[in-house]
């Protein structure tokens, strides 16, 4: 059941009205059922799947609580952790388990939610929940359980499990969400999809500029369908008066990649340095190694190495995270790459900066907003071509097969896109630009909610209409997954 | 005292901004709905060229007279029965429901629908429809369904003909199905943006052109002789339905070459004729007339004007005979309806 099917819509109107009419403490249990048939509905066995790591994270975590302190913890944590990344290892990177079986729909963040709780109860920073129930509806909260974002249970319990009165305000204002998020996915998203399709899937022909107008493309896509996927997730989340932290922050205006890193799939990102990178840089291994730089190496080198292979050791994970393959392991690397030269290049900046005052100049601000966009969209090619060898062989292609006759007339029409669809396109993907240029100074609902009555309906009422007629859905469109929900 | 006096202004005004709120509630409302309904209007396809026969469905609501006699089928009927015929020789008044590649539930909900309007004394259904077990094409569904009313009847006639990528949504609100060709918009959609004229006479689409048939057709071979399941089931509920509403069912069959009606079909929808007595007219055994030199415009599938003329000729014939209807002329409201259609009709048939 996708986001953007019939049936998807008619069980969240059934589900929200369900919701509020159960009035009292165990209004959760609502999104409970919900999130069992939602996903069941899926493929039934996925239950089995999640299930599984419910009951083994619930059964760690109210272990734990029995023992006092992280020594007499650690197998349990060792033991459910192992349990649940073999489970996450057999069926996401090896086809060992249930051949031709689909991998569970959202398997890498369902698991790292849960194992976020059991670390959480591990460090006694959470309390182990008594409630099942309430275990299982963090781990399968179903807007979040395709494509996150992965919540912390600090976060998500503070709502979760509270009772809830219907409020029109956060009703309507979840509905304007999930307008805006269909806006992405459905007008620009799956229309540019075409064209991405036919760039990436056929790499031989189409070489050299067209690589070049693939990873923009690429950018496109991914950025309208992932953060409007999360903007439903979250706009369906207020509906039930839940709130799930943002997971994105205007990412291509960031001003570098390690910035770009804090505002892209901030849920993930923050997941992997609170538990894998803090951890890692803090344990014996690293530490010794640490010392043993600082004595042999001198104190510049010395201090910069655990910080460097704590870097890269997260990196290669959230490579690994994104799926098997050489090229997702090349794309992690790459990233950490860029952020460690970036951040052994900064004493040249300040020289530069110190030198040349630019560094407010908003034509400064763009060419660093442009670099970023234009390294992470390099970055993509791996995740694109399949392979990191096709992908090197690709780059070049820019510089080695760039004709000038690619320029001319008709050739992008050539790419499954029409002129109506790139006019719409550039429309669409300028709205997204003014409305994230808008959201710089607060809440772009806010904003509208605060005009008069008739301009609220107008602006309302049009990114309906807008949605309706040219979004990609219905009869003559395949429907398409979330990009996100594969990983 | 002044307190007091306050109050009751206070409520006043608290009542009139009440007052004022629903009222404007209630305009944007009305206003969304307006303009979805307008949108939706908008890219509908009018049909009113190419592929007009998708328009035939909804030109049955034009009149709110009844009639005697009702056919019901694809191109078997809308092609080769020309209505006015039936009136200026016999003074039967009849339609035709029918669409494109019109399957037989398709038919069983047409009826359904036109038995909320009127009860006719005999329907003629084409049993040429037997042969698909299976919805054939999306744009076939829509062009038989879309023109409905909105009814339960509409919905079960989408349901039962839905193939495995179409959604009922879809039906419910064609602008979800249609939204794309807001790109694809011509002169025609707002021409016919609020009034499309109808294209047929009483269901009966004209043609006047030649094609003569060179060519016999060849048996093709079967693969299933037997009619599916499906088609049977309906065929069943046809002639239920018509049993409870107190009307005479006649299976026809077109005289046309092709597609190729089989012996084995024919013996099958023989024998159903014969179990539960009913009368089945196979225009292909029977003394009609046809010229498939001149009177075909696709060298015998259809029918064009002059063959359609000499068909609805026998079949008013026998039904008057037959099944006992009679002449209805001289009824002030039919003679003025039908004096103009045929009129109509002569015209067209001459230019």
């Amino acid at each position: 059941m996708l986001f953007t099917s019939y049936e998807f819509l008619i069980f969240l109107f059934i589900t929200t009205v369900a919701y509020y009419l159960w009035k009292g403490p165990r209004q959760w249990l609502v999104l409970l059922f919900a999130g069992i048939w939602f996903y069941g509905r899926q493929n039934p066995a996925y239950l089995f799947f999640l299930g599984g790591t419910i009951l083994t994270v619930y059964a760690g975590t109210r272990g734990m609580e029995r023992l006092d302190g992280r020594r007499k913890r650690r197998p349990l944590l060792l033991a459910v952790t192992g349990v649940n990344l073999f489970v996450l290892w057999l069926l996401k990177y090896t086809d060992l388990l249930f051949d031709g079986l689909m991998i569970p729909l959202g398997i890498s963040f369902y698991t790292f939610q849960a194992l976020s709780y059991l670390i959480d109860v591990y460090r006694g920073t959470e309390k182990a929940e008594k409630n099942i129930g309430k275990v299982a509806l963090f781990a399968g909260f179903f807007p979040q359980l395709i494509q996150g974002p992965i919540s912390r249970y600090s976060d998500l319990s503070k709502t979760l499990f509270e009772e809830h009165r219907f409020s029109w305000n956060e009703v309507s204002l979840g509905l304007q969400r999930i307008l805006w998020g269909y806006f992405k996915k459905l007008v620009i998203a799956d229309r540019i999809l075409a064209a991405v399709q036919t760039l990436l899937l056929q790499p031989e022909t189409y070489r050299g500029i067209y690589v070049l107008a693939g990873m923009v493309f690429y950018a496109i896509e991914l950025y309208a369908d992932f953060t409007g996927g999360i903007d439903i997730v979250i706009g369906i989340a207020q509906i039930l008066g839940i709130r799930v932290k943002e997971n994105f922050i205007r990412p291509y205006f960031s001003k570098s990649v390690k910035e770009y890193w804090t505002r892209w799939h901030i849920s993930m990102g923050t997941w992997f340095r609170d538990y894998v990178f803090y951890p890692v840089s803090v344990s014996k291994p690293l530490l010794k190694i640490s010392k043993w730089a600082r004595k042999n190496l001198g104190n510049a080198i010395g201090k910069r190495v655990p910080v460097y292979l704590s870097a890269l050791i997260v990196w290669s994970a959230t490579g690994i995270w994104h799926g098997r393959g050489w090229n997702f392991l090349a794309w992690g690397i790459g990233n950490c790459l860029i952020i460690l030269i970036s951040g052994e290049l900064e004493p040249l900046y300040r020289r530069f900066h110190k030198r040349y005052p630019v560094k407010d100049h908003w034509l400064f601000r763009t060419f660093q907003i442009l670099r970023t966009i234009f390294l992470m969209s390099c970055l993509r090619l791996f995740d694109c071509y399949g392979t990191v060898r096709r992908t090197f062989v690709m780059f070049a292609s820019i510089f080695t097969d760039f004709l000038p006759e690619h320029f001319s007339a008709g050739t992008f029409l050539k790419l499954g896109l029409d002129l109506w669809d790139y006019g719409i396109l550039m429309a669409g993907v300028a709205l997204m630009i003014t409305v994230s240029l808008m959201g710089r100074t607060g809440s772009v609902r806010e904003k509208i909610r605060k005009q008069n009555g008739a301009v609220r309906f107008l602006i309302w009422y049009g990114l309906l209409i807008v949605v309706l007629l040219f979004g990609c859905y219905g009869q003559g469109y395949e429907a398409v997954q979330f990009i996100y929900r594969r990983y | 005292m002044d307190g007091k006096q306050e109050k009751p202004s206070e409520n006043r005004i608290n009542a009139g901004k009440k007052v004022f709120s629903v009222f404007r509630l209630t305009a944007a409302v009305v206003l969304a709905i307006a303009g979805l309904a307008f949108l939706q209007a908008l890219v509908m396809p009018k049909y009113m060229s190419g592929d007009t026969e998708g328009g035939m469905v909804r030109e049955y609501y034009a009149s709110d007279l009844d009639h005697d006699v009702l056919f019901i089928g694809d191109c078997e009927v809308y092609a080769n029965i020309a209505t006015p015929v039936l009136w200026e020789k016999y003074g039967i008044g009849s339609y035709i429901r029918g669409s494109a590649g019109q399957t037989l539930w398709q038919s069983y909900y047409l009826l359904k629908d036109a038995l909320r309007y009127e009860k006719p004394k005999t329907l003629v259904l084409s049993v040429l429809a037997l042969k698909y077990d299976e919805p054939q094409k999306e744009a076939y569904n829509r062009m038989a369904i879309d023109g409905m009313r909105f009814s339960s009847d509409k919905i079960e006639a989408a349901r039962a003909s839905m193939m495995k990528d179409e959604q009922m949504p879809e039906y419910i609100f064609p602008l979800l199905r249609y939204h794309d060709r807001i790109t694809q918009l011509t002169g025609e959609d707002l021409t016919y943006l609020l009034y499309r004229p109808t294209l047929t006479y009483n269901g009966y689409y004209m043609v006047t052109d030649v094609k003569p048939v060179t060519v016999a057709p060849e048996e093709e071979p079967l693969t299933e002789s037997e009619f599916g399941e499906k088609a049977c089931e309906y065929l069943d509920k046809i002639r239920n339905l018509c049993e409870n509403e107190g009307i005479e069912l006649v299976l026809y069959k077109a005289p046309s070459l092709y597609p190729y009606w089989h012996e084995e079909w024919e013996k099958q929808v023989k024998d159903y004729a014969k179990k539960y007595q009913l009368r089945y007219y196979n225009l292909l055994e029977a003394e009609i007339g046809l010229d498939y030199s001149t009177d075909t415009y696709d060298a015998g599938m259809h029918f064009n004007v002059y063959g359609a003329e000499k068909i609805a000729d026998y079949i008013g014939g026998r039904l008057q005979d037959e099944c006992g209807l009679k002449s209805r002329r001289g009824e002030q409201r039919l003679e003025k309806y039908w004096g103009e259609l045929v009129e109509k009709y002569r015209r067209q048939k001459e230019d």
